[in-house]
């Protein structure tokens, strides 16, 4: 019997997925506990966004178990939101009843709904924007009406595949700072996808380097800095250090 | 933007106004019969003469055509539906929307004819035909082509059938269905008055233009034929615009296609 309240958030073990004859993941294992925030990082074709799919159960696994809060993936959908590499809003929909989009699907409605979704959007500051339609906004505003869509559902567990790869920097690191507010501010796991370093330094708790073709875990490496991080974060000695760390990881992993 | 605007419109008003004058010229300088090639004013005059009928004509005809479109509208988005369910189904019928498209509508016309009866069901019915395959093409295209993340995102909600066609193919699909029926608009309105030609009145001497079309030249009246023609051409236009207004209406606020290009 599996006790949810101890029972590790996200738990792979031996886990494998092939697309037609190709082996994209070999026995991938690996455990997430609750309020970590892990970041998968590696070259293209380890898999990465698979695995957040698998976590999901928008895939299901050729062998092994996935299992979230002791459930199967599907089971505990509820409980898991997806961001996507781009916005993937609905066009004919507003800004504000893009952000409702979760709870609407869900059955939500009432006062519950209308307060959810207002205080979302005063959380991400998109209230001036809310009667907006998708076209008239920048890339990065798309990005927050799309993690305030998916923070609208009270997530436990939030997947990001890359949410920011098509954002500046500039934009990138505003939004890296905004999603460590928001988690300070509500208590959700995470599991975030990206192929820079020094986003996955300054975002996670955790590390995890994977090694390509087919995808497996090369090292799993710890962040020690402390929350809350800030911008000034970047500039310090210890960043710097944990960045090139990483990047040695990565240059290991990566066969020449 | 509107001095430039005003521009083009009066020079296509001046090529227009010279191409009258010039077909005046030569009638009256050539002396051409007028039932061979009636001169601009002899058209205007035979319209205005008979402007009462022939607007009778351009409405039976619009009647027609309209309600040959909206029921190939109504239909047309249910085939869509029943196609985008699966690509089993898609492979299996699509070959048949092709085959609305070639099969000569003139010669199913006596079909038609035979099956119910000469007047104004019978041509709506072909205009209904002939203008249906746009319809289930593009709405299909439309309903099949949504991005994979966004019906996952839908799915990761758990999100019901009805929920993933009514709240994202559905709507995904108007801006599809529009270029269908933009197409199909023209089709219907051509539909229409060819299949007047056939089965366009259940009565002498009362029709739509197609008929009409029919009669005036059978009775040498080729000024008024001439008339007619515009009133054809004015019909097509009419329901082109009412689509575009209709189009605007339904997608400016969030389509990239209604979008008005940025002043510079």
């Amino acid at each position: 019997m599996i006790d949810p309240l101890t029972a590790p958030q996200i738990e792979l073990a031996g886990v494998t997925k092939s697309y037609k004859d190709r082996m994209v993941l070999d026995a991938i294992s690996l455990r997430v506990e609750k309020g970590e925030f892990v970041t998968l990082i590696g070259a293209s074709g380890c898999g990465k966004s698979t695995v957040l799919k698998l976590i999901s159960g928008l895939a299901a696994p050729g062998g092994g178990t996935v299992r979230v809060n002791g459930l199967s993936p599907k089971d505990a959908r509820k409980t898991i939101s997806y961001i996507f590499q781009d916005a993937t809003l609905l066009p004919w929909r507003t800004v504000r009843q893009n952000v409702d989009l979760g709870l609407e699907l869900e059955g939500v409605n009432g006062n519950l709904r209308v307060e959810t979704t207002e205080g979302l959007l005063r959380l991400v500051g998109l209230e001036h924007v809310a009667t907006a339609y998708p076209r008239e906004l920048s890339g990065g505003m798309k990005m927050r009406v799309s993690i305030a869509r998916a923070l609208a559902t009270s997530p436990q567990l939030l997947l990001m595949d890359e949410p920011f790869a098509a954002l500046d920097e500039m934009s990138r690191d505003r939004l890296n700072e905004e999603l460590l507010r928001l988690r300070s501010e509500q208590n959700w796991t995470a599991v975030f996808v990206t192929h820079s370093v020094a986003e996955a330094v300054f975002l996670s708790t955790r590390i995890v380097v994977l090694a390509p073709n087919p995808g497996r875990v090369h090292a799993e490496l710890p962040v020690p800095l402390a929350f809350p991080r800030t911008a000034a974060l970047r500039e310090t000695a210890e960043f710097e250090a944990l960045v090139s760390k990483v990047s040695h990881s990565l240059r290991e992993a990566l066969p020449c | 933007m509107l001095k430039q605007r005003l521009i083009t419109l009066g020079n296509a008003s001046a090529v227009f106004l010279a191409i009258l004058l010039l077909w005046q010229i030569v009638v009256l300088v050539f002396r051409v019969p007028s039932y061979m090639l009636p001169s601009p004013w002899a058209v205007a005059r035979a319209g205005a003469a008979r402007f009462s009928s022939l607007l009778n004509a351009s409405v039976l005809t619009a009647e027609e055509a309209g309600g040959g479109l909206l029921a190939s509208v109504v239909a047309g988005v249910i085939i869509a539906l029943f196609f985008a369910r699966s690509r089993w189904v898609r492979r299996m019928l699509y070959p048949y929307t092709i085959l609305l498209q070639t099969v000569p509508i003139v010669a199913i016309a006596p079909l038609i004819l035979m099956w119910v009866g000469a007047g104004t069901a019978a041509v709506a019915l072909i205009a209904f035909i002939i203008s249906l395959a746009p319809i289930i093409a593009n709405t299909t295209q439309g309903l099949i082509s949504v991005e994979e993340n966004l019906v996952h995102l839908f799915l990761m909600h758990n999100a019901s059938r009805a929920q993933l066609l009514f709240k994202l193919r559905l709507p995904h699909a108007v801006p599809a269905l529009f270029v269908g029926i933009r197409i199909a608009s023209g089709i219907a309105v051509i539909g229409a008055i060819t299949g007047e030609l056939y089965a366009g009145s259940s009565r002498v001497g009362e029709g739509g233009l197609g008929y009409s079309i029919l009669y005036a030249s059978s009775q040498l009246q080729t000024d008024y034929l001439f008339a007619l023609v515009v009133a054809a051409t004015v019909l097509g236009f009419a329901f082109f615009f009412l689509i575009m207004f209709l189009e605007w209406y339904f997608l400016h606020r969030w389509h990239e296609s209604a979008r008005v290009p940025e002043v510079e």
